[in-house]
């Protein structure tokens, strides 16, 4: 008895010893940046680890100064745009995909499929060129949220939720004479939500996150996301002020926090456990 | 690493393979099982009737992949074998002659080797530190939660922000790293000048980066080990270490192949924010700079130096790289699959 207590005893105290360190490690660059975006100028460019009073008067520079609350509200603009609108696409698409049978059908969802190989960075130069020439979409908010509408990522994830669903739910709604739609909105999203709070995570945060597609498509400044106002940020701001870098950096972070945080559960239960529903 | 994709984001967790079979689930636990029964579903799940309203639900995806997708990568192929200017607007045909030129180059050449290295680079240490933390996390340890979602947040952080952390945090007057190493050794290391140091930056940073995103899914793997494996193995007196490696880690081998699949990808595509900010491609080593990756080479030539058919054809030969990606995974990824239950 006390050997197997003892071997668990000292194994938890190296996982925790391990995990600790792990999440020190792990945290530190956010941790660096909080601490420095509190500091004063002075304060920045030295040594001092010491937290300061400076956050709002950073945040002031980088939001106002520098533009960031307009790159800010942009990029909200187009990450909600594009989360919803993926999630309406890719459920009234996998809504046809189960629930009825059509010629041609294996074909579209191959091509629905096949799209996943074919990421923006590939066709970045034909798109720059059929976007800007062709639509004449440069520097509009069309050009960052149209092409990102459809979402073979949740397509697929709706198909196979929906399909563990069972079939008796659709044929009593049918024999109710409920349409497709009046199901959808009144039986499947209802018993979806795990997987729709999924869904919507991964396609903000990637929403959030574009960066070379605006970077080669926005020319002007006021229409910009955060991510490259971010990198313009740095070109002008960090000879002189570091502090407001990383005030500007540590407020870009808040909103896909926010949204992971929030929907922290649904995330691990709805996508990554997705099999065991 | 975004879960990926989401353009068609690379980095998705679902299965890249196009094809009117179910497709294989993400994590392959009872992949076939499931996939039997998803057919037996798909028909009883035939339910409503009607010869356009299924095209109508399909009409809004179909569309904008078929504009944004489809026809952007026709455009690819043909700009691939022209030499041409977007910005000016001339092309000239010139057949296969922007691939011999690709392969012939020696700049090329070292760009697809360096690629090569930092993928493998970041895919085997990002594997390793997620599956060993992972597993640690799992344990019912107290906080075990806490641990896991401060392991799992650098998912929400974009890669042009791990660029800027990162950028300041090796910046050597004042970063941090910096000031402990000359408080502790006297030593100031210049991270971005030295090209073994620069590289070593940028795959650090894209394990880190990527560390949440497979976290998430060897946690999820491992909470679906039942608990009679890992306690038999304990019963037959197996160290935690041989538990580990000859129990646990077979059973994660299906996650572990798609998460190499999916890391591939994210790295080839996901690195260009991280690159863009921390190192521009430099410092210049040899041919060219030397976080040069492929990616970072296709924007600068299209988007530079405005070699619109260079370009292209490095897309082609990228898309190539996929392809090969999406096959391996499909021929081999339910192979060698160990079901839990």
């Amino acid at each position: 008895m006390p050997r197997t207590f003892r071997r668990v005893r000292w194994g938890h105290v190296w996982t925790h010893a391990v995990l600790t360190l792990a999440v020190l490690v792990v945290a530190s660059p956010l941790l660096f940046a909080l601490v420095k975006s509190t500091q004063t100028g002075a304060q920045v460019q030295g040594p001092s680890l010491v937290p300061g009073l400076h956050f709002l008067q950073n945040a002031r520079a980088a939001w106002v100064g520098a533009g960031l609350g307009h790159y800010m509200l942009n990029s909200a603009v187009v990450a909600v745009s594009v989360t919803t609108g993926k999630t309406l696409l890719s459920l009234l698409a996998a809504l046809a995909f189960v629930y009825f049978r059509f010629p041609l059908k294996g074909l579209a969802f191959a091509a629905v499929l096949f799209t996943l190989m074919l990421p923006t960075e590939l066709l970045i130069v034909a798109l720059f060129d059929e976007v800007s020439g062709g639509l004449k979409w440069a520097d509009s908010y069309a050009a960052i949220i149209v092409p990102f509408l459809a979402s073979a990522t949740g397509v697929l994830l709706f198909r196979q939720h929906f399909m563990n669903i069972p079939a008796s739910l659709s044929d009593a709604a049918r024999i109710d004479g409920a349409g497709p739609l009046t199901f959808l909105g009144r039986v499947l999203i209802p018993m979806s939500w795990n997987t729709i709070g999924a869904l919507a995570v991964i396609q903000f945060v990637s929403a959030w996150d574009q960066y070379l597609w605006p970077l080669v498509i926005m020319q002007s400044d006021d229409k910009q996301v955060i991510q490259v106002g971010l990198s313009k940020l740095i070109d002008v701001e960090a000879q002189s002020s570091w502090g407001g870098v990383m005030a500007g950096a540590v407020l870009a972070i808040i909103p896909p926090v926010l949204v992971f945080t929030a929907l922290q559960e649904q995330f691990s239960k709805g996508f990554a456990l997705g099999q065991d529903k | 690493m975004s879960l990926v994709q989401q353009s068609p984001n690379p980095q998705t967790p679902g299965p890249q393979t196009p094809g009117t079979q179910p497709p294989a689930p993400p994590q392959a636990t009872a992949a076939r099982v499931q996939d039997a029964r998803a057919d037996v579903a798909a028909l009883e799940h035939a339910t409503f009737r009607g010869r356009w309203l299924p095209w109508l639900f399909l009409a809004p995806t179909l569309i904008v992949l078929a504009v944004f997708s489809y026809y952007p990568a026709a455009r690819t192929l043909r700009l691939s074998v022209f030499r041409s200017n977007i910005i000016v607007g001339n092309e000239q045909f010139v057949g296969l002659a922007n691939f011999a030129d690709l392969l012939g180059s020696p700049v090329y050449h070292q760009v697809m080797l360096q690629t090569a290295v930092f993928v493998v680079l970041v895919v085997l240490l990002g594997l390793l530190c997620a599956l060993g933390l992972a597993w640690l996390a799992s344990r019912p340890v107290a906080g075990a939660k806490f641990y896991r979602l401060m392991l799992i947040y650098p998912y929400a952080l974009s890669p042009a922000i791990a660029g800027t952390l990162w950028l300041f945090l090796f910046n050597p007057e004042i970063g941090a790293v910096n000031t402990l190493l000359d408080a502790v050794f006297g030593i100031k290391p210049r991270w971005l000048d030295s090209p073994f140091l620069a590289f070593l930056l940028v795959v650090a940073a894209s394990v880190w980066k990527g560390l949440g995103y497979n976290v998430v899914f060897y946690l999820a793997a491992i909470q679906n080990i039942p608990a009679e494996v890992t306690e038999a193995a304990e019963i037959d007196g197996a160290t935690a270490w041989q538990g580990f490696w000859r129990v646990v880690f077979p059973l994660l081998s299906p996650m572990t192949f798609f998460l190499i699949f999916t890391n591939v990808v994210a790295s080839l595509f996901d690195s260009f924010g991280l690159v863009n900010i921390l190192t521009r491609g430099g410092p210049v080593y040899g041919q060219t700079g030397i976080t040069t990756f492929l990616v970072y080479q296709l924007y600068e030539d299209g988007f530079r130096n405005f070699r619109t058919g260079a370009a292209a054809a490095q897309a082609v030969l990228l898309l190539l790289v996929v392809v090969c990606i999406v096959v391996l995974q499909f021929r081999y990824g339910n192979r060698r699959v160990h079901y839990g239950a």
